[in-house]
């Protein structure tokens, strides 16, 4: 199953698929008619300043998912795609999941008072962050073929050294 | 989508994805998606602590560092656009000045004045006494009353204010955006526009406003010091597109906007025939024009145009052509990588304008002839070297007639009625033969389907009689697309405006009617239609912005286009732009140029991707003003 990753070292912070983002989850689905939709379509990722680097912060779609059982409405579950989503008309605007995520990527729509995540584009086939990003650091691809790309890069790293 | 509507562009597009040679639209795919700041105009970068990004949807920033809003972010970027053009249009204008400046001095023999009616009509336009002066005295007054416009004065840009009704004069006037030098307006937007001055987004309209002025004073300076020199453009027969290369000529591309050198490798190429013959070019030197530099030559030689804007890569890819020559603005850095694929000699000619890769051959007045033989000559050799397996010239092109300068037209109808030229066109508009005006300017832009955009507005607005002007790289499209011929005019235009357009081509001894799309020269000659508009005004009694006039750039893309499009809304046209500018960011700044702009100016953009309702947006702005006439 295909999830999303960071390549931590490539993020510039232009904030290219926070827009995308967001234009993704408007009703015109056009960024320029998106922005002065209501309500203001939201994004569900953050970009972040850590210890020198840009990092942008996604929704891991954790498992077990604290927000999903912290939810005391029972407003969220998991898909088919194993993506926590947000069932409609369910949410009571207590903010919970917002308290309990580890990484701070649950948000919230003013105007309707509920909280709003990552539903991973389910009508796209490449979620519409990793469409955005102008250098590839965001990547939909699977577990271990990411990891395996990490492991190649830090066998080259490490045989330069050895040399 | 397709990457452009031209026949002969599809076909050398499909060889150069054959030998995987990198285009335009190719570079273009690998930049998009592009930024959405970038592109609503809210990233400001002109401070050091920057760049600052404002987020459209309220959740990030509301403001840059230093505390700009969006609306001021906006504004400042969209004021430097129009100072960037006005730079380009005034630094050609500024060129022809410094050269008819030693022209009328004796230090550029090269350089005889051509259209001393012309220059006689200027001076007089300025004030400048011509009765019993010598030719080369009024010329050298007339180039330094051109110099004295750049810098600060008391008084305003003598081009901008002796070009426009009174009407519009007092109008600036009121607003306070009469420019008093076009240097100066240029710098004042760059001190508004620098960290911590102005912040308030309509008065830095305001400015930009101003600036723009400046701008339609270069650009009405161009073509009158470019007229002086080379000649007033008459009306001319030519052809447009790819198949105007030869394949047993030494094709020589003029590239560019200057008529500066390109005039003078006109007049010297005959002279280095026989040497292109002697090297194996049976037919001798084929010059043809790309872009502006291309529609000066074309209006006052009849020089072929081979190409314009997006397309320029692609008369390289040709195989055909031996040397491309540039000199300044919309010439694209890939030409020199590209070039290095085939035999063609890319030659930069401008101290300004060097591009890595080329061949530098620094022109100057003083010098002209002998540049212009040396640069023929490197074509010649490079003809030499020319591979006949990689040769693929498309075979089409349009019949073109192009030429029609304020005056070519004036003269035209002056042929229906010689002591009143105006009246003719005057009653037709009344009669509602002529339903109203559109004047087509501006580039091709990739994002667009090449001149798909400029071909359904002319179709459309036609059958409803708007009688067209086109200038720049639109009237390049119209071109090659055959639209600046009689046929076009019997095929597309309405009843009204093809009995017009058939009376003046009559009048004139044209077996056919006039044109569909009146040619006016390269984009630096928009203020050509301003003049005939100007003149109408002026015989009607009522100003700019009550005329049915209307202006579009359907395909725009650069800095320049936002300046003119940017004095022509100040000028009181409704003006149409087919792609969305970096404005959208802030609503107060869109809402400025789409709807305030008419209350203070009566022109104002419209915003508009759709080319069939972007035509009847422009209809029904005509039926508007012409109702506001009682016509």
């Amino acid at each position: 199953m295909k999830e999303l990753f960071v390549r931590l070292d490539r993020c510039q912070g232009c904030r290219s698929c926070q827009l995308a983002c967001a234009a993704a989850h408007s009703r015109s689905k056009n960024l320029f008619a998106a922005i002065s939709e209501t309500p203001v379509p939201r994004y569900r990722l953050f970009i972040e300043r850590g210890e020198g680097l840009n990092v942008p912060l996604t929704c891991r779609q954790c498992d077990p998912a604290p927000c999903l059982d912290a939810c005391i409405a029972g407003a969220l579950y998991r898909d088919e795609r194993g993506v926590v989503q947000r069932r409609e008309g369910s949410c009571v605007g207590c903010w919970t999941c917002i308290m309990i995520c580890p990484y701070g990527v649950v948000g919230r729509e003013k105007e309707r008072k509920i909280a709003v995540k990552c539903d991973r584009c389910p009508d796209l086939e490449v979620p519409a962050c990793v469409q955005a990003c102008p250098t590839r650091a965001l990547i939909y691809g699977e577990a271990d073929s990411f990891g395996a790309d990490i492991r190649r890069a830090a066998a080259g790293v490490l045989a330069r050294a050895a040399e | 989508m397709e990457k452009s509507t031209d026949l002969a562009s599809r076909a050398m597009l499909k060889e150069a994805e054959r030998q995987d040679l990198s285009t335009i639209w190719d570079r273009f795919a690998v930049q998009t998606p592009q930024c959405g700041f970038g592109e609503l105009g809210t990233c400001c970068r002109n401070c050091l602590q920057g760049p600052c990004r404002i987020d459209p949807f309220g959740e990030g920033a509301t403001l840059g560092a230093c505390g700009a809003s969006a609306d001021t972010i906006v504004a400042r970027n969209l004021v430097r656009a129009i100072a960037a053009g006005t730079a380009a249009h005034s630094g050609h204008a500024k060129h022809l000045a410094h050269t008819l400046l030693k022209a009328a001095t004796g230090r550029a023999p090269d350089y005889p004045i051509r259209d001393e009616v012309k220059l006689k009509a200027v001076a007089k336009r300025l004030g400048i006494v011509t009765e019993g002066k010598e030719t080369a005295e009024i010329a050298r007054e007339v180039a330094e009353a051109a110099l004295r416009d750049f810098s600060e004065k008391e008084t305003p840009v003598a081009w901008a204010a002796t070009n426009v009704t009174q009407g519009r004069v007092e109008t600036f006037l009121k607003y306070g955006v009469v420019p008093t030098g076009i240097d100066a307006a240029i710098a004042e937007v760059m001190h508004r526009t620098h960290y911590g001055v102005d912040a308030d987004p309509v008065n830095l309209l305001l400015g930009g406003i101003k600036c723009a002025l400046a701008d339609f004073a270069g650009c009405a300076m161009g073509t009158d010091l470019a007229d002086i020199l080379f000649g007033t453009p008459k009306p001319a027969v030519s052809r447009a597109n790819l198949g105007v290369l030869k394949p047993d000529a030494v094709n020589i591309g003029l590239h560019g906007h200057s008529p500066i050198l390109s005039d003078l490798i006109v007049q010297t190429a005959h002279d280095l025939d026989g040497e292109a013959r002697a090297a194996g070019a049976a037919a001798g030197i084929n010059l043809v024009g790309i872009c502006c530099t291309g529609n000066e030559v074309l209006m006052r030689h009849g020089i072929p145009a081979a190409t314009h804007s997006v397309s320029q890569e692609l008369a390289i890819i040709t195989g055909a052509l031996d040397a491309m020559v540039v000199d300044y603005q919309c010439v694209m850095p890939s030409l020199a990588t590209l070039a290095e694929c085939f035999h063609t000699r890319l030659i930069t000619t401008m101290p300004i304008n060097k591009i890595p890769g080329a061949t530098h051959i620094e022109f100057s007045e003083e010098n002209a002839r002998q540049a212009a033989a040396e640069i023929i000559r490197l074509g010649i050799e490079a003809f030499k070297r020319r591979d006949p397996q990689k040769v693929n010239i498309p075979s089409h092109q349009s019949d073109v007639l192009a030429g029609f300068s304020t005056e070519a037209i004036v003269g035209a109808l002056s042929l229906l009625n010689p002591d009143d030229p105006l009246k003719p066109l005057i009653d037709n508009i009344v009669a509602g033969n002529i339903l109203g005006v559109c004047l087509f300017a501006g580039c091709n832009n990739v994002r667009v389907t090449q001149d798909q955009n400029f071909l359904i507005m002319a179709k459309e607005l036609a059958r409803e009689n708007v009688l067209l002007l086109a200038t720049g790289c639109g009237a390049g499209a119209f071109a090659r697309h055959g639209l600046l011929t009689s046929e076009a005019t019997t095929a597309y235009a309405g009843d009204g405006l093809k009995a017009v357009l058939t009376a003046l081509g009559q009048a004139v001894g044209l077996p056919g009617p006039l044109p569909l799309v009146l040619h006016m020269g390269s984009c630096v000659d928009n203020t050509r239609a301003v003049q005939v508009a100007v003149a109408v005004a002026n015989k009607l009694g009522v100003d700019l912005d009550k005329l049915p006039v209307v202006a579009s750039a359907p395909e725009a893309t650069t800095e320049k286009a936002i300046a003119i499009g940017t004095w022509a809304v100040a000028a009181g046209l409704p003006t149409h732009v087919g792609v969305i500018p970096p404005v959208l960011g802030s609503s107060l700044v869109a809402r400025v140029l789409t709807q305030d702009a008419k209350s203070l100016f009566g022109g104002y953009f419209m915003v508009e991707t759709d080319p069939v309702t972007a035509a009847r947006q422009l209809v029904e702005a005509i039926r508007e003003r012409r109702a506001g006439l009682g016509i």
